[in-house]
């Protein structure tokens, strides 16, 4: 039976205790309803398996949003702990459940306004006489403002509120230790090579080849590694990425091959959003009334001029992040080639990122020294930091490029 | 008249120098004083090189209707040899209604007819261009109180590290500040006039960095940082300088117009970076570019002291250009 938490890949234990908790809130549900309890979480009738706040960790790919929405599914399934099929699973899963709300920032940052309307929805009693569930993605992005407005409703819940916080980690730069305090912690592991693939042929129909070779080259990102082996325009840019280290001949070769790694983030990007801006942006002027005459219009189209302006400011916003996560995307890439050239020339027992760039890795390998690899890939894996750590895309990879040519 | 007889103007005034805006102001001012002598004074200007001596003995002869005469020549080291001889003549026993006044670049050219008017007496004015920054802070502090204000040698250094040392523009910068204000200016009143010029800064301290400048690049950092310019597009900007002088010199040798279009660059910022790409190698390009990438992270908000953080990069981007043949 492919229940919600078939989509986590190699996650056996955090399935369990997410089983065991939404087997609990279930008890606590039917216990209300039934008029045998206060029906809070926390309660000691249910040995605490049930909490109001979590946090899912774990690296990217690693399926930390996967989880929490399907945790979310579970507490909303009519038939148990998850089913799958009911209503109250299938809405939670297409986004559509009324009591479901899922945080998604657009932005680099979630802000305190957004913050505190939500708190403020979260805490209606749920229309579907359950829980209401509170998704947020990417909580390390939360502001300080929001993270205070957070953590005042995580200190004092309303009784059916549940919120689900998704981070890379539980270090202080991901999330508040006083939120973290507040909260259990669902840890989830990288999940193995062979893990992803079996999945991707089981799930999605890849041919075991096709996919073994996606989920090395994904390095544990099941998303990643199923665009990789459906997607022939990500295939193609990641190939593009890894004739990088070939094209490195010299300072100015680095100069281009930084930009065209710039320019390609920034198309990948444009095109991910593209769509998605013209949708929004045709949604607000038929809400606008926009073309319309007669009395009024004019001071409405007044008022409108600033929404869509407002509408660009956040359009800009998630441009930027999509260009960044592009670019990191293609930095991970190749770091794993410089990692691949770094294991062969220790011969270390361990399997290659990129099957397909084997030759060329071996070739390095024979010419470099481990120390000038592990310069290169020192390189890349800095020059992510500096990216995150708001350096001009531009600068952080020109000076990528010439170490690398450098070594 | 035995009053003004004090005021009586110098018969013949030698503006010595080049300095177009210092030169053009001498004159003026002999101009006025001959004026302030005879409101009515007859006021003539000629270029020396145009001139014969028998116009200027016409122009030197007394007038029919008396009254003083200013006769202005100007650009004096071109005149002819018989008009030198005839104007030294005429030195030795000038009229005292009539005030000449002769500009001359002060250069060898027409050396002879400077020292001679010198040697016959003649009140010298220098006009020369300002040497070293000294001057060009007593040139500000002076123009402002010309104008009637007040400011210190801090104000004065700040404007110039804002507005640059074209005696033109600095006087242009000190009658705005002046006519914007009660004549108190500090140097924060610079610094809010001059912000804006936040490129012009950055690309200064790149500049004198690429060429291995250090105390030039230092100098016009710690003046951009006083008047105000963020730090932000400082570090960029010396992040453009070494990525043009890289692929500059990365492309080759080849005519500025030719490289232009590939390099995406114009031709004169193409020309400039060949003549900044001497002295670099591709190994020190690199450890510049990283210099300037670190720079950046820590101008973000990585470091506690953003003026620091542009110091040491500037000094570490100079020091690689020193270090070429290190690695
Ligand atoms: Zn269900």
């Amino acid at each position: 039976m492919p229940d919600v938490f078939a989509e986590l890949v190699g996650q056996d234990d955090a399935v369990e205790t997410l089983r065991r908790a939404a087997r609990a809130a279930a008890a606590l549900v039917a216990a209300a309803d039934s008029g045998d309890g206060v029906g809070a979480p926390g309660d000691a009738a249910v040995g605490g398996a049930m909490t109001h706040a979590w946090i899912f960790t774990g690296p990217p790919g690693s399926g930390r949003s996967v989880a929490a929405r399907a945790f979310a599914a579970a507490l909303q399934c009519h038939r148990g702990t998850g089913c799958g099929e009911c209503p109250g699973c299938h809405t939670t899963l297409a986004g559509t459940h009324a009591d479901v709300r899922l945080v998604v920032p657009e932005g680099l940052s979630i802000g305190v306004a957004d913050m505190r309307a939500l708190v403020l929805r979260a805490a209606s009693t749920p229309s579907g006489g359950r829980w209401q569930v509170v998704v947020i993605e990417d909580a390390d992005r939360l502001t300080e403002g929001a993270g205070n407005a957070l953590l005042k409703a995580i200190e004092e819940p309303p009784p059916r509120t549940v919120f689900l916080l998704c981070t890379p980690s539980t270090h202080p730069d991901d999330i508040s230790v006083t939120i973290r305090s507040r909260c259990r912690v669902v840890a989830l592991r990288q999940p193995s090579a062979d893990a992803v693939a079996s999945v991707l042929t089981s799930r999605d129909g890849v041919p075991a080849d096709v996919a073994g070779w996606a989920a090395a080259a994904a390095q544990g990102h099941v998303g990643r590694a199923k665009r990789l082996a459906g997607d022939p325009e990500a295939r193609k840019r990641r190939d593009a990425v890894l004739a990088v280290p070939r094209r490195l001949t010299g300072v100015g070769a680095a100069f281009d091959a930084a930009s065209a790694l710039i320019e390609a983030a920034e198309a990948e990007a444009e095109a991910a959003v593209a769509e998605l801006d013209a949708s929004e942006r045709a949604a607000l002027q038929t809400a606008l009334g926009a073309g319309g005459t007669g009395r009024g219009a004019a001071s409405a189209m007044r008022g409108a001029a600033g929404q869509i302006k407002d509408l660009e400011r956040r359009q800009k916003s998630r441009a930027t992040r999509a260009q960044r996560d592009a670019l990191d995307r293609a930095l991970v890439d190749l770091a794993g080639f410089y990692r691949d050239v770094l294991t062969l020339s220790m011969r270390a027992p361990v399997a290659p990122v990129h099957t397909d760039t084997a030759a060329l890795a071996s070739a390095a390998a024979e010419k470099w020294s481990p120390e000038a690899t592990l310069r290169r890939l020192e390189a890349v894996l800095a020059c992510r930091q500096a990216i995150q750590a708001n350096v001009k895309p531009r600068i952080a990879v020109e000076s990528m490029m010439l170490a690398l040519w450098r070594g | 008249m035995a009053d003004v007889a004090s005021a009586n103007p110098a018969p013949i005034v030698l503006v010595l120098g080049d300095e177009e805006l210092l030169a053009t102001r001498a004159v003026a001012e002999a101009v006025e004083r001959g004026r302030a002598a005879d409101p009515g004074a007859d006021v003539r200007e000629y270029e020396a090189g145009a001139l014969t001596p028998g116009e200027v003995a016409e122009m030197l002869s007394p007038s029919l209707f008396g009254g003083r005469r200013v006769l202005v020549l100007r650009a004096g080291q071109d005149a002819r040899k018989d008009l030198v001889t005839a104007l030294l003549g005429y030195a030795k026993n000038p009229d005292p209604d009539v005030t000449l006044v002769v500009a001359h670049a002060g250069g060898a050219k027409g050396k002879a007819f400077a020292d001679g008017l010198r040697a016959a007496g003649a009140t010298v004015v220098p006009a020369g261009k300002l040497k070293g920054h000294r001057e060009r802070v007593a040139f500000v502090r002076d123009e402002i109180r010309r104008g009637g204000g007040r400011c210190t040698d801090d104000t004065a250094e700040a404007l110039i590290a804002a507005v640059g040392t074209d005696l033109r523009e600095l006087a242009a910068a000190c009658a705005q500040l002046l006519a914007d204000t009660d004549g108190k200016i500090g140097a924060d009143t610079v610094a809010r006039y001059y912000r804006g010029r936040a490129e012009v800064s950055g690309f200064t301290v790149a500049d004198a960095a690429m060429i291995g400048d250090v105390p030039g690049a230092l100098e016009a950092l710690r003046w951009a940082l006083h008047v105000g310019v963020d730090p932000v597009p400082i570090a960029d900007a010396l992040a453009d300088g070494v990525r043009t002088v890289a692929r500059v010199a990365a492309a080759g040798r080849g005519s500025p117009f030719q490289l232009a279009s590939s390099l995406g660059m114009p031709a004169w910022k193409i020309e400039k970076a060949q003549q900044r790409a001497r002295g670099w190698t591709p190994e020190a390009l690199v450890d510049a570019m990283h210099a300037a990438a670190e720079c950046n992270a820590a101008v973000k908000g990585g470091a506690d002291d953003r003026g620091y953080a542009l110091e040491r990069a500037v000094v570490a981007v100079a020091a690689a250009r020193q270090g070429s043949a290190r690695r």
